[in-house]
């Protein structure tokens, strides 16, 4: 059954997202005046707010390119992506996307890059809990086992791999008061990880991206090796260990 | 056989007081959690939003769970679109049941509102016309919210900036008709009233005079921002971004000499000042409310009052 509020709720929702449509009809003010600047209350704090959780979220992005034209980004992508869910920690899932299409950010061709870390960064911060296996309990594995050893990631891991430095990037642009120069030919993979309480990002040695990927998709540790083209075991295995991005090893017998 | 460990939780739930202390508390923010834990502030209770503390795990968790051992809790739910058209979102039902099934708060509550169409989520809380057929659906969805959580909720009456033309009930006559069909309590936003009173030209007293106050288990304060509508009238805008006004501690007062004293929250959620502002708007209210109880009986106690004729 549709009702009439249901047809008022589609108006409401087109008169929310364009700001030169008049209110929707059916309105009143106490006084009988026009209802546009009481609409317009509504307006804001759909967009404004949508447009502060975004900021939130992508601080850096909003740092590389000013408050004004992030605003402007932001408010297109309000306008194309409501968010589908009351928990607005989901919100801006396809918002690299999003900036990687917008014609006015063409010349910053790694804004997108850093806007898909931004988010690698808040999924882990959210993700669940889960003790890392201790080192020492890695360490006693048997090395003959390990090849054929199932590694269990922990749950908070996100990977991104990218032809631009996003890492130094971000990192630059989040903790140093003086922003570095940055080499921009440099690509850099990326390992976000919360073990504890705390997110951290690394730079990915050589192979570590394809390594990691393949461990997360349930390869062994052999196989995951394999799918590198050019790895830097030594260093990707010492990062695996540090960073507590290892929940749990299955080490299987070998066939 | 061994007794379950859902039984033993259950022993655990009915141990804990399922109602607030009758003190004034404060809206939890993440900012604030270090002054928290390291001065444990003398405050009645933390309120949170329950859509916050809705990801899988992490520091939101973290720091509610280490607040709980200490503070009773508040889950004041903003996403769940009771006014809404559609059936409420089973998932959201299912999030908030998990969460309050991990803490066990002594209070949900809810919004008079709707937030959600279609698929999308527009992230405010939209007013609904008080007619036949709204008041049918907020009572059929706060049946269904009320025997998905097993417990009784609070709504909230809500801040508006508009009304409809195909409104047939008044605001108290309609929360007065939910009360009745539902059994819910309410939740007694004294900033909304004073915000409704000014953009709808009435009187905020008469307002509270008319509430079914006997059925009112908390109250919230908050600050306002002042705008102007397309005549230049005052409208307020219920933007929890200040301290509360004198004008509303004064509506409190007058809401107090009916009520009696009860739980009291300070909500200020956006450009929230350094902890020790919040927590002494929290002593001012907490003032009031030791000030209403020593008076002796509200209006209600004495048998005044009979708003609400079941």
């Amino acid at each position: 059954m549709t009702s009439m509020f249901e047809h008022q709720g589609a108006a409401f929702v087109r008169a929310l997202l364009d700001p030169e449509a008049p209110p929707p009809a059916g309105l009143k003010a106490w006084h009988g005046g026009h209802v546009s600047k009481r609409f317009a209350v509504y307006r804001n704090n759909v967009v404004t707010g949508l447009i502060a959780a975004l900021e939130q979220r992508f601080s850096v992005c909003l740092r590389l390119v000013g408050e004004e034209f992030f605003r402007e980004m932001a408010q297109s992508y309000v306008r194309a992506s409501l968010p589908t869910s009351p928990m607005l920690s989901e919100y801006g899932v396809d918002f690299a996307d999003f900036v990687s299409a917008f014609e006015p950010a063409r010349g910053l061709p790694y804004l997108s890059d850093v806007a898909r870390l931004e988010w690698a960064i808040g999924r882990a911060y959210h993700a669940a809990d889960a003790a890392p296996m201790p080192i020492n309990a890695i360490k006693r594995i048997p090395a003959d086992t390990l090849g054929g050893a199932i590694i269990r990631l922990h749950p908070s891991v996100q990977l991104l791999s990218s032809r631009f430095p996003v890492l130094s990037i971000w990192t630059t642009n989040s903790f140093d008061e003086t922003v570095r120069v940055v080499n921009f030919d440099a690509a850099e993979d990326t390992l976000v990880v919360r073990p504890h309480l705390g997110v951290a990002a690394y730079r990915l040695p050589t192979g570590g991206y394809a390594l990691m990927k393949a461990l997360a998709q349930g390869a062994t540790l052999s196989a995951a090796c394999a799918a590198a083209a050019d790895i830097d075991l030594p260093a990707c295995l010492q990062l695996l260990l540090s960073s507590g991005a290892i929940a749990a090893v299955d080490v299987r017998p070998r066939t | 056989m061994e007794a379950s460990p859902s039984a033993k939780d259950r022993s655990v739930a009915k141990d804990r007081p399922r109602s607030l202390p009758v003190r004034a508390g404060v809206g939890l923010k993440s900012e604030h959690f270090d002054d928290i834990v390291t001065s444990t502030p003398d405050v009645g209770f933390f309120e949170i939003h329950a859509e916050n503390f809705m990801g899988a795990g992490g520091p939101p968790h973290a720091q509610l769970t280490r607040i709980r051992q200490d503070y009773p809790l508040s889950v004041h739910g903003v996403g769940l679109s009771i006014g809404g058209a559609q059936p409420l979102d089973r998932a959201h039902l299912d999030r908030l049941k998990t969460l309050i099934d991990r803490y066990q708060p002594e209070s949900f509550s809810e919004h008079l509102a709707w937030s959600t169409h279609g698929a999308n989520y527009l992230n405010d809380l939209l007013p609904i016309p008080y007619t036949n057929q709204t008041l049918k659906r907020v009572v059929s969805h706060i049946n269904q919210l009320q025997d998905k959580l097993q417990q009784r909720i609070l709504l909230e009456n809500p801040a508006t900036y508009l009304g409809y033309q195909a409104s047939s009930y008044s605001e108290i006559d309609f929360l007065h008709e939910v009360v009745r069909q539902t059994g819910c309590g309410l939740l007694l936003d004294v900033n909304n009233v004073y915000v409704c009173a000014v953009n709808h030209g009435f009187a905020a007293d008469d307002y509270i005079d008319a509430f079914p106050m006997a059925h009112v288990d908390e109250i919230h304060l908050a600050g306002f921002a002042t705008d102007y509508d397309d005549l230049g009238e005052t409208l307020l805008i219920d933007a929890h971004c200040a301290p509360v006004s004198a004008s509303v501690w004064k509506l409190y007062e007058h809401a107090l000499a009916r009520r009696g004293p009860i739980p009291t929250l300070i909500e200020w959620d956006n450009e929230a000042p350094a902890w020790p502002a919040l927590q002494a708007e929290a002593e001012r209210a907490e003032a009031l409310l030791r000030k209403c109880g020593a008076t002796g009986q509200s209006a209600l106690s004495a048998g005044v009052a009979h708003d609400v004729d079941v």
